[in-house]
């Protein structure tokens, strides 16, 4: 089989705005390309995004294809995939990467059909051996780390966020920009409207602090102590199934196989037993906080920091010795 | 007007505990029970809910897998489906998104040349696999469009959807043009647990078999299904071991795990 060279980071926009995971991206594609000793090229997408383009060539692409179109300021599955199937087509690109957010996950997987490439959806690691790309993923609610090969011309991966760190940027680097006309054609899906969540809360999938509650806090009132604590260290709010199905916070602060994989670097726990359902959207964050009064429960027991006690009583004396600290830091 | 709906099934092992093989790499499935997964539960209850609210709609549930695949199928007619099929054969044992949905998407075709299809249901994953692309990537095969993250459908007719998409800072609003392929979120509904009387159905009702040939499949189109694939299974590393903060008060494990936070720079 022939194959195809260079190494292609997809940079979605939202609201206008490219998505944080892009610059995450640029970094698992640099390692790529230089192993490889091919080129690192990047394609924003969106209605107005040129400007992202010298942001991408100073930290780390050769090449930043800018494709700019009103039909692109919104996710559409269909129009995407044509953007971006048309050009790694037209420039035979070997590996695309893309962020494994909803939008990024829906792309990824018109893509894999589109372009007949293999496609390893989640991927908590990219990297080259020997024989060729491989990626690792989590199956089985974590339990289980897949390792995927591939065996098609042009190799893709959507990268869950946070799983690399963001590409610095390296002042003067210098690289090439081209512009890409696009034809939608005919579109299928018309977007409407967007209604923005109302709450001006650390969205969890690019939080590098969360703190989370569960059905431990006792009831609804439990989440106050929760949030303040997350408003003090400007960290997001996360929540098990069991508080979101009593109806204590809403389903988008689930963590879990049913709501959201989420990386940060500081979990603190509060309340949450630690059934795998849980386990599987967050133990792979950085440090794990417990805590429960429970020392034996799951969550405890994989802590990185395990304090047995009454979540109630112990959140609020956390938070006002962080803000006494703050405070006295400030002075 | 009526709906003619599709809704795509998956028969998963009801544990996530499972353990690998060292010797092959792959999964241990001696022992594991399986039934539906539980996401796609939140489809059928959609399909069944569509029905309701347009009278003289019918559903079908599909699925891909081994023979024993068929319990699945009937656990969907039991919530409320009227008929389901099987798509069974060796070609499609892989277990993997791309045959899987390759598969669907040859069924659906057989189903819509009998009877226009107007919409397909998915579930967000499975919770085997998890990886969330079989839903989009049947629209692919299809040629149809897909959404995925969808949390309420809030008006349908033949031939047009107005589809609520979940996203990270809030929730798109988009108008789709049927045939469609939708992936449900756990928002979406409330499913309902199967009936007595549909449980009756359940039993009584044919499940046909449908085989590669069935669909019309060539070899050198089922010969390209594995563009990627799992070489090897593995449990994931153990975490470091982990410490416990002690103190004789809560005011003094607070201060304590403040001082720990602080020391690692991580607040
Ligand atoms: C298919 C499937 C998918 C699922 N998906 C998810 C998912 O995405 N996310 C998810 O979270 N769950 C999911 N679940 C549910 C999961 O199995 C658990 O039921 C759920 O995570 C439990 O939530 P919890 O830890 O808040 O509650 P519990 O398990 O009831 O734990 C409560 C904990 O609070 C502790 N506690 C009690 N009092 C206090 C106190 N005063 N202070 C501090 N701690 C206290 C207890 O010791 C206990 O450890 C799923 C289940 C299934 C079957």
């Amino acid at each position: 089989m022939e194959s195809n060279k260079g190494i292609l980071v997809v940079g979605l926009t939202q609201r206008g705005k490219l998505i944080p995971a892009a610059y995450e991206l640029l970094t698992a594609g640099r390692a790529l390309a230089d192993t490889l000793k091919e080129p690192l090229a990047a394609v924003v997408l969106g209605s107005k995004v040129s400007d992202y383009a010298k942001e991408f060539i100073e930290r780390g692409a050769d090449k930043v294809f800018v494709i700019e179109h009103a039909s692109l300021e919104n996710f559409n599955d269909e129009l995407h995939a044509k953007a971006v199937a048309e050009l790694v087509e037209k420039e035979k690109f070997g590996k695309v990467l893309i962020a494994a957010t909803v939008a990024g996950k829906s792309l990824g997987a018109r893509l894999t059909v589109k372009l007949k490439a293999g496609l390893a959806a989640d991927a908590t690691e990219v990297y080259q051996n020997g024989t060729g790309l491989k990626a690792k993923r989590a199956q089985f609610s974590g339990n289980i780390i897949s390792e995927v090969q591939f065996a098609s011309a042009t190799q893709i991966a959507t990268v869950q966020p946070m799983t690399y760190p963001r590409a610095e940027k390296q002042a003067g680097r210098t690289g090439e920009t081209v512009s890409v006309a696009f034809n939608p054609g005919f579109a299928r899906i018309e977007f409407v409207s967007f209604q923005a969540e109302e709450s001006n809360e650390v969205d969890l999938g690019a939080a590098e602090k969360i703190v989370s509650g569960g059905r431990g806090l006792g009831n609804a009132d439990g989440f106050k102590a929760i949030r303040d604590l997350a408003h003090a260290i400007g960290a997001a709010v996360g929540a098990s199934r069991a508080v979101v199905d009593s109806g204590w916070i809403p389903y988008r602060h689930q963590v879990g196989l049913t709501g959201r994989t989420v990386r940060p670097k500081l979990y603190i726990a509060c309340g949450i037993s630690g059934q795998i359902q849980h386990l599987a959207g967050m133990s792979s964050s950085g440090t794990i906080v417990a805590i429960n009064p429970d020392p034996e429960c799951p969550m405890m027991q994989m802590a990185s920091i395990a304090i047995q006690g009454d979540a109630n009583e112990l959140l609020p004396l956390i938070t006002a010795e962080i803000k006494a600290r703050k405070g006295a830091a400030a002075a | 007007m009526s709906l003619n709906i599709v809704v795509c099934v998956k028969n998963t092992p009801t544990t996530t505990n499972v353990s690998v093989d060292p010797a092959t790499g792959k999964i241990k499935s001696s022992g594991l029970v399986y039934a539906m997964n539980p996401f796609d539960e939140y489809a059928v209850e959609e399909a069944v809910r569509l029905k309701e609210r347009i009278p003289g709609s019918t559903a079908t549930a599909l699925t891909v897998g081994p023979d024993s695949s068929e319990s699945v199928v009937r656990d969907a007619i039991s919530r409320g489906i009227d008929a389901g099929v099987i798509v069974s054969g060796p070609e499609f044992d892989g277990d993997n998104a791309y045959s899987a949905s390759f598969a669907l998407a040859a069924a659906i075709k057989k189903l819509n040349a009998e009877k226009p299809v107007t919409i397909v249901l998915f579930g967000k994953n499975t919770n085997d696999g998890n990886s969330g692309m079989v839903g989009a990537e049947t629209a692919a095969w299809l040629d149809w469009p897909g959404v995925v993250s969808v949390k309420k459908i809030d008006s349908i007719d033949d031939k047009i959807a107005v589809v609520w998409r979940m996203m990270e800072d809030g929730t798109d609003v988009l108008k789709v043009t049927l045939p469609a392929c939708l992936s449900t979120t756990k928002e979406i509904n409330e499913p309902r647990l199967p009936s007595l009387k549909g449980k009756m159905a359940a039993k009584k009702a044919a499940v046909p078999k449908w085989t590669a040939s069935d669909l019309g499949l060539n070899a050198a189109q089922l010969s390209e299904l594995a563009p990627s694939l799992v070489a090897k299974c593995s449990t994931p590393p153990a975490r470091p071991a982990g410490m416990k903060v002690e103190g004789a008060s809560a005011a003094e494990k607070a201060k304590k795990l403040v001082d720990i936070l602080i020391e690692r720079k991580l607040i």
